[in-house]
């Protein structure tokens, strides 16, 4: 009883710990100051406006969520095919692969974003969109292909030959029964690279147009460049929409596991 | 999809040309540059995109001559081992205690513990430096370097709670049950039979944690006040402040080779896979 009680207390203290800076700027979220730490007496959805109305910000939001939706798109289509192709490859072939893929993985980020800037460069379009891209999807795309590869081992390979026997050319029994077996891999996969792009601020900063402005960036300046806490109050508007959205997301998810793994269950 | 036909093997084809494009080719560009410098046109061996250089070794003697720069190595591999420590201090007990009690049915417990990685890092980061000031660490520098550990302790919990979990989960509980039936108090239990079984997951989550400490900038920027430069954050000076890309390429090296050394030291070349897994089971 007394472990239970003190596992318990230690689990809401950090907890508590981890979602206090949180908690904190949801709660100001509400309140007109300047600054954190010194009530107004103004509460609302003033800020919420001020987020609605600073087009600045507004354009960075959509910017983000564009670029992560772009990348994420390309890492799903490239590294979907590339897991296919390479898992189908000669064993050297397939492993070299594999070693390749795994490099901006383990690779400090500075550096893979000064490969990035620096073959950009050489190519003739350093820090434009398309080598904004191109960072990003290198990012990101070593993780589709490591959650596509499981499920192709998972994938009964007679299912394809007995296809291809019915008289199927290959491509269509890729897309017959290839993708809809592999297809929770791609899901997840496309998911992870979204918001590993979206998390990104390193690759982003060394390869972006300089008037291009991501949520990272953003926040980067006005916290990191700026003064002691936020010079933009109506960020903690945009955490807070976030947080929100980012519960909401979560409930719906496991709401949905949790009937899934039921319905099978009962099966 | 008439006259479009492709066997599986050549799906891989797009995939191999832009590894080698953009993953190969640029890391071997990285090592041109750290062993040229820029010099005048007369005195050129060649020119890369539209620079005329030559080579040298004066950018690493450069590097290393600096005892700025030593410093700065020192610090960011102190502060990332300090880390390190404190992150696994805080969440071992949090993930042993997960793994056993009842309450965390269907991990709905261990997912309040993952949700605010959803949240943007930077974001994130920016939240905690609010409520460092909050609470009044902002009134003197001495506090900048505790600001940040606290800061990379922050950001890196989830990371290390995860993997640490995932292994505890899956011990079976025999082995706990077989040690106290002959008579081993639960301290000996712990020490001999679940931390050893435990230890690939603390592996795990040290590769998760220790490098991107020693080089990601952004929290010790956010949070340290200007007093806290990291190793990470003098490739950024060099290369997008002071325009110069050999010093910058030449600290990238010298990173990648530490990094690839670590990994082919301690066999987790092979083990990526693994942590990826890891990171996927975040989502």
């Amino acid at each position: 009883m007394v472990k239970k009680i003190i596992g318990g207390s230690y689990i809401t203290l950090v907890l508590f710990l981890l979602y206090a800076p949180i908690l904190l700027l949801f709660v100001y979220s509400f309140n007109m100051s300047r600054e954190i730490g010194i009530w107004s007496p103004e509460w609302g959805f003033d800020l919420y406006y001020k987020l609605w109305s600073n087009t600045d910000l507004m354009e960075t939001v959509v910017n983000t969520i564009v670029l992560a939706l772009a990348a994420g798109f390309i890492s799903t289509v490239l590294g979907t095919m590339g897991a296919i192709g390479m898992f189908y490859s000669s064993r050297r072939v397939n492993r070299t692969m594999n070693e390749l893929t795994k490099i901006p993985i383990i690779n400090a980020e500075v550096v893979t974003a000064i490969s990035i800037a620096l073959i950009c460069t050489m190519f003739g379009f350093g820090r434009s969109y398309a080598s904004l891209l191109i960072g990003h999807v290198v990012l990101t795309v070593p993780f589709v292909v490591l959650s596509v590869i499981p499920k192709l081992k998972q994938m009964d390979n007679n299912l394809y030959e007995a296809v291809l026997d019915l008289g199927a050319t290959p491509t269509k029994a890729i897309f017959l029964i290839v993708i809809p077996e592999i297809l929770p891999g791609i899901i997840s996969g496309f998911l992870l690279a979204i918001n590993i792009s979206l998390d990104d601020y390193i690759i982003t900063s060394f390869t972006k147009p300089s008037t291009f402005k991501t949520i990272s960036t953003y926040v980067y300046d006005a916290y990191a460049k700026g003064g002691k806490s936020s010079s933009v109050p109506a960020l903690r508007a945009l955490f807070a929409i976030i947080f929100v959205v980012m519960i909401a997301y979560v409930v719906i998810h496991s709401f949905i596991q949790s009937r899934k793994s039921r319905l099978e269950g009962s099966r | 999809m008439n006259g479009l036909k492709f066997s599986r093997k050549q799906l891989g084809i797009p995939y191999a040309v832009f590894l080698i494009a953009f993953v190969v080719v640029p890391l071997l560009l990285i090592t041109l540059y750290a062993f040229t410098k820029k010099v005048p046109a007369d005195k050129a061996t060649f020119t890369i995109a539209g620079e005329s250089v030559s080579f040298a070794l004066s950018n690493f003697s450069d590097f290393f001559s600096k005892s700025a720069n030593i410093r700065v190595l020192f610090v960011s591999f102190g502060l990332a081992i300090i880390t390190t420590i404190v992150s696994l201090f805080i969440a071992y007990p949090v993930a042993y205690i997960l793994s056993k009690t009842k309450f965390n049915k269907g991990g709905v417990l261990l997912i309040l513990f993952i949700l605010p990685l959803w949240i943007n890092f930077v974001l994130r980061t920016a939240a905690m430096k609010e409520l460092l000031y909050f609470v009044g660490m902002y009134k003197s520098n001495s506090f900048s370097f505790i600001n940040t550990l606290i800061g990379m302790v922050y950001d890196y919990l989830p990371f290390v709670i995860m993997p640490l979990y995932s292994v505890l989960v899956k011990i079976d509980k025999s082995y706990a049950e077989a040690s106290a039936d002959l008579g081993a108090k639960p301290v000996t239990t712990f020490l001999s039979v679940t931390l050893p079984l435990s230890m690939p997951g603390i592996v795990s989550a040290i590769s998760m944690v220790l490098l991107p400490t020693t080089t990601s900038y952004v929290i010790s920027d956010t949070l340290g006040n200007g007093n806290v430069t990291i190793v990470g954050k003098i490739i950024e000076t060099q290369f997008l402040t002071m325009d110069n890309w050999h010093a910058g390429s030449t600290i990238a090296l010298v990173l990648l080779v530490i990094i690839f050394l670590s990994m082919f030291l301690s066999g987790k070349f092979t083990e990526a896979e693994d942590e990826s897994a890891g990171r996927a089971n975040l989502w």
